[in-house]
């Protein structure tokens, strides 16, 4: 296969789905293209059709119209024995985990194994490693109802990446974990994602999980894509309305505050960890109002973005913009109507 | 007075009553599995809807549980005699309390089924497991303890159909209950069978239970 091919690769993918009253459109001409080795993220309120978009990716739902190719090969072309052996190279992970509650943990990360045919002997080796991997070997005889959300995530995890596939589907897989776990769980995906090249498709409704780990982003609306890309171009200036509500989470707070200029600064991991506003602040001594700030710091690098109240003075916030603008930070001015 | 002679008969009574539910039960299961799970899958949302396979099955079940059991042990007499070539003692009751109870157990083996999570089913299916191996490493082992309790529920309704088909001469205790019991009026025999099929059916039950309790990994 050609590197430069996508190993996912959606074109005119559309959903109807009929119900006694009606015809739904869960998702209209959907073309997308995911490449080996990329953490795509898919963000949408719920009801955008995400999960189906996802489930169209290894025909859990059978496209209405278009055609859905994975690595190479047109899913709707398949017997079903074929599309069988296709799923089992491609991994997928649930909101709610949906491990057999009836087998330990061990025979959970077998599972896969079994239904590909490997040899007992083997699968329990690999799954022994697998756990190893996830962190939880003192669990491997331990049932699903014994495990805390994050540890059946984790099972989840080691179940779904069992066979090596080349693709691991994420629907809503943090939805359902605290923020903590939630980061955890999303380092462990970002670790099986550089160690063994695994593409990584996430459907989300949070824009934390996107920045968090994701190389690109699509942000599915009504059942369409309205807006897609790297998630640092997207997050740095979302042109639909849609990528607007996500990464102004919650600007309706800013517009009580006067009519000095508020302006959104991003961290995309340009520039270093360091204090900037208030080395900005010491500089031109004046005061910098910060109405909202969402910062982490990942590997010595800056992410996020902060909401700044620049002074009333035009001259002052001229040079402020412009020692951002030295420091390597993009800024926008927030207008209230986005 | 219950003297040996009496008591050898109970004793004949109940082994011949266990012999009809342990095999009645077994066969209808036999035939009660395999289309609870037909009707769970080609439902139109199962994993291969078929209405039609789901509708058909469906209407037997329920036109077969419709027919109150005393009228079809009567009706399935030619049946039997073609089968076990007599209609009367234990052997010839099994087959109507087979027909009788296979299409109750279809359903309570759906109602189990359909108790196994969808997300489960789905996470299956994403694996690649086909509509085979879905039943048998998972729909069947993640119901496991519905199907138990189900179990128990149907060997005890078995126990009780068992009874009635004394007034046809079907063997066992209900046979007992109904000569010595009914016609005699000897009060103190049909006391001494109906104790002996509460507890009978106490313990089915209460293994029934048991077992599904313990095999039960969710708690």
């Amino acid at each position: 296969m050609d590197i430069n091919e996508p190993i996912i690769s959606l074109r005119g993918v559309t959903k109807v789905f009929n119900t006694k009253e009606s015809e739904v459109d869960a998702l209209i001409d959907i073309d997308l293209d995911i490449y080996q080795g990329e953490i795509y993220g898919i963000i949408g309120q719920s009801g955008a059709g995400k999960s189906t978009l996802v489930r169209c990716i290894n025909f859990l739902e059978r496209p209405t119209k278009g055609s859905v190719i994975f690595d190479g090969q047109n899913l709707g072309n398949l017997s079903l024995k074929e599309l069988l052996k296709v799923r089992q190279s491609i991994g997928m992970i649930f909101q709610q985990f949906n491990l057999l509650m009836q087998r330990t943990v061990l025979r959970n990360i077998c599972y896969p194994l079994e239904i590909a045919g490997v040899p007992k002997k083997e699968a329990k080796q690999r799954a022994v490693e697998l756990l190893e991997m996830v962190g939880l070997t003192d669990k491997i005889n331990a049932y699903p109802s014994q495990l805390s959300g994050g540890q059946k995530q984790r099972v989840a995890i080691a179940r779904a990446i069992a066979t090596k596939p080349k693709v691991l589907l994420c629907d809503e897989a943090t939805s359902a974990l605290d923020p903590m776990t939630t980061r955890s769980i999303l380092e462990l995906l970002k670790d099986i994602n550089q160690r063994f090249g695994i593409t990584i498709v996430i459907i989300t409704h949070e824009m934390d999980v996107i920045e968090t780990i994701c190389d690109k982003v699509a942000i599915l609306e009504n059942g369409r894509i309205v807006e897609r890309g790297k998630v640092e171009d997207v997050f740095v200036n979302p042109k639909s309305n849609a990528g607007k509500r996500l990464v102004f989470k919650s600007d309706e707070q800013f517009s009580e505050f006067g009519s000095e200029k508020v302006y959104r600064i991003v961290f995309n991991g340009q520039s270093a960890f360091e204090p900037i506003i208030s080395n900005m602040v010491a500089k031109f001594k004046a005061p910098v109002n910060i109405l909202f700030a969402n910062t982490k710091n990942i590997g010595g690098k800056a992410f996020g973005q902060m909401l700044i109240q620049l002074p009333e003075d035009r001259i002052i916030t001229m040079q402020m913009l412009g020692y951002l603008e030295e420091r390597a930070v993009r800024y926008e001015e927030v207008t209230q109507d986005a | 007075m219950l003297d040996a002679q009496t008591l050898s008969m109970i004793g004949k009574g109940i082994i011949e009553t266990l012999y009809m539910v342990i095999v009645s039960t077994a066969c209808a299961y036999a035939i009660g599995l395999p289309i609870g799970l037909i009707l769970v899958i080609t439902d139109k949302n199962g994993i291969r809807p078929c209405p039609i396979i789901s509708k058909v099955l469906g209407f037997i079940v329920n036109l077969l549980r419709s027919v109150p059991f005393v009228i079809l042990m009567i009706s399935v007499t030619p049946l039997t005699r073609k089968i076990v070539g007599t209609t009367l003692g234990t052997s010839a009751t099994i087959v109507p309390l087979v027909i009788a109870s296979a299409p109750y157990i279809a359903r309570l083996v759906e109602s189990s089924i359909k108790e196994v999570d969808a997300g489960i089913i789905e996470a299956a299916r994403a694996m690649g497991t086909g509509t085979f191996r879905l039943i048998y490493k998972v729909l069947l082992p993640e119901a496991k303890p519905s199907l138990m309790v189900g179990g128990a529920i149907a060997i005890t309704t078995i126990l009780g159909y068992s009874a009635m088909s004394g007034f046809i001469g079907g063997g066992g205790l209900g046979d007992i209950a109904v000569r010595y019991g009914y016609y005699r009026s000897e009060s103190d025999i049909l006391i001494v069978t109906v104790a002996v099929l509460i507890i009978i059916v106490q313990g089915f039950q209460e293994l029934g239970m048991r077992l599904a309790k313990r095999s039960d990994k969710r708690s």
